[in-house]
């Protein structure tokens, strides 16, 4: 087995692994739908989507390497960051590693990390830095499809059967007490907003839940009642889940190292 | 030959994506040979129809031919087939020796497809993309999609079968008049 990596773990690089992380994990949750969506069209949509995630994350994990550099430590290429990280040393939102569920609960998790997506990439077309900002200018305009796509979704689920409207409630209750995390500001958020790499956790929440309200209401679904809990993804402390998600994830890096096709 | 991605260098908007008048014989060529790569997805379309081709320079101090390239999609798994396509054609072509270098900004955008790549596309069985810039996307479905042209029929009498097609750039659909499904090419 290939030895785990160190990271320098400097603010600018955690702020810029959160956003990589929640890409590349999000997109393995959507890949385990290839060959097993409702239908062949959503099959292939839900593959493109996370092709667009796992695009977004490896242009995120080459410049985080590229910070591991600048912080004194040694260069990181995606692939090392990508595979050869202990599960502490990952920083998505726990909403992104949850089991890929439903094809229901699949739309509206979408629904919630696409719109969250689309803000954090417009935040950051002013980036001071340069790279993070070209990455964002690419990801926004994919962005806006993901949260196209999940809206129509939602509605057509929320107008639906009972049993799709009871599958979306459900879907609901269980991504909404995992969402706050998203807006949870820390110190990391602070040193990234200071700097101007990007926009605080917090200052997102406004915006996303203008884009997100108007569609569940309009599926029919009231928003759940607001609860003290936060996941801690961000921070490296992740749920059960994460450890199944890695060894799929990590196996044949770790298995074969620097195996290629 | 190595692939470099860089930030960005020239944040100048669209480049021609014909070559530019006052250009070194091996430039224009260059050029020339770039319009009969083709792009491994969409294959009726060169990489400079797309206008994926930004730049092509030479600089004093070295003899590689860099060419410039902005990738279509964050995850195109079209691109790094493309940068071979791009090399190996110079090569042959007796241009090189060449390097590729990826610049992400400005952002491509479907925009950037020549009026002759539109026609191709067409002709192709895909109906080109309306302008990325004007026509906002559809939030959801309040909006009515603007009606699509069948690349086959022109009938207007069209819908959408699913947002993706078979490749990200793409979402189906179908004509209503002529029966026919077809995909149409993404603004973006």
């Amino acid at each position: 087995m290939t030895a785990s990596i160190a990271l320098t773990r400097s603010a600018e690089q955690q702020y810029v692994l959160r956003l990589g992380d929640a890409c590349l994990v999000l997109a393995q949750r959507l890949a385990e739908w290839s060959g097993h969506a409702p239908v062949l069209e959503e099959d292939i949509a839900l593959s493109n989507l996370a092709l667009d995630l796992l695009g977004q994350a490896r242009g995120l994990l080459s410049l985080a390497g590229q910070m591991n550099l600048r912080a004194g430590g040694v260069l990181l290429d995606e692939d090392q960051l990508g595979f050869l990280r202990d599960e502490r040393d990952y920083f998505n939102p726990t909403l992104a590693e949850l089991p890929r569920g439903d094809f229901a609960f699949t739309v509206l998790r979408n629904l919630l990390l696409s719109s969250w997506f689309k803000g954090v990439w417009q935040g950051l077309q002013t980036s001071s830095d340069a790279e993070l900002a070209a990455i964002a200018g690419k990801a926004l305009k994919e962005a806006r499809y993901h949260q196209q796509h999940a809206a129509d979704w939602v509605l057509r689920l929320g107008g639906g059967t009972a049993e799709s409207t009871q599958r979306l409630k459900a879907a609901l209750d269980m991504a909404w007490r995992f969402h706050a995390e998203l807006f949870v500001s820390d110190e990391v958020d602070v040193a990234a907003a200071a700097a101007g790499l990007g926009p605080r956790a917090d200052s997102l929440h406004a915006g996303w839940l203008a884009d997100v309200a108007p569609v569940l209401a309009e599926a029919g679904l009231a928003l759940p009642a607001a609860s003290p809990f936060r996941s801690t993804g961000r921070r490296g402390q992740h749920t059960e889940h994460m450890g199944g998600l890695l060894s799929q994830l990590q196996y044949l890096q770790r298995s074969f190292p620097r195996g290629v096709w | 030959m190595s692939v470099v991605v860089t930030s960005p260098r020239r944040l100048a908007p669209a480049a021609p994506d014909v070559a530019p008048s006052g250009l070194s014989e091996r430039r224009v060529r260059a050029w020339q040979v770039l319009d009969s790569v083709l792009d491994p997805e969409v294959p009726a379309l060169s990489v400079c129809d797309l206008g994926l081709v930004r730049a092509i320079d030479e600089w004093p101090d070295s003899d590689l031919l860099e060419v410039v390239l902005t990738p279509t999609y964050s995850g195109c798994p079209a691109t790094e087939l493309i940068t071979q396509d791009v090399l190996a054609a110079l090569e042959t072509a007796g241009l090189g020796p060449a390097r590729v270098v990826m610049q992400r900004a400005p952002a491509w955008s479907s925009d950037w497809i020549s009026a002759a790549g539109r026609l191709k596309l067409r002709n192709y069985g895909i109906a080109p993309p309306g302008p990325a810039t004007a026509v906002p996307i559809r939030w959801h479905h309040r909006l009515p999609a603007p009606a699509l042209q069948c690349p086959r029929c022109d009938s207007l009498h069209t819908e959408q079968l699913a947002a993706f097609g078979a490749t990200a750039c793409k979402a189906l659909h179908r004509c209503l008049a002529c029966g026919e499904p077809f995909e149409y090419f993404k603004p973006i």
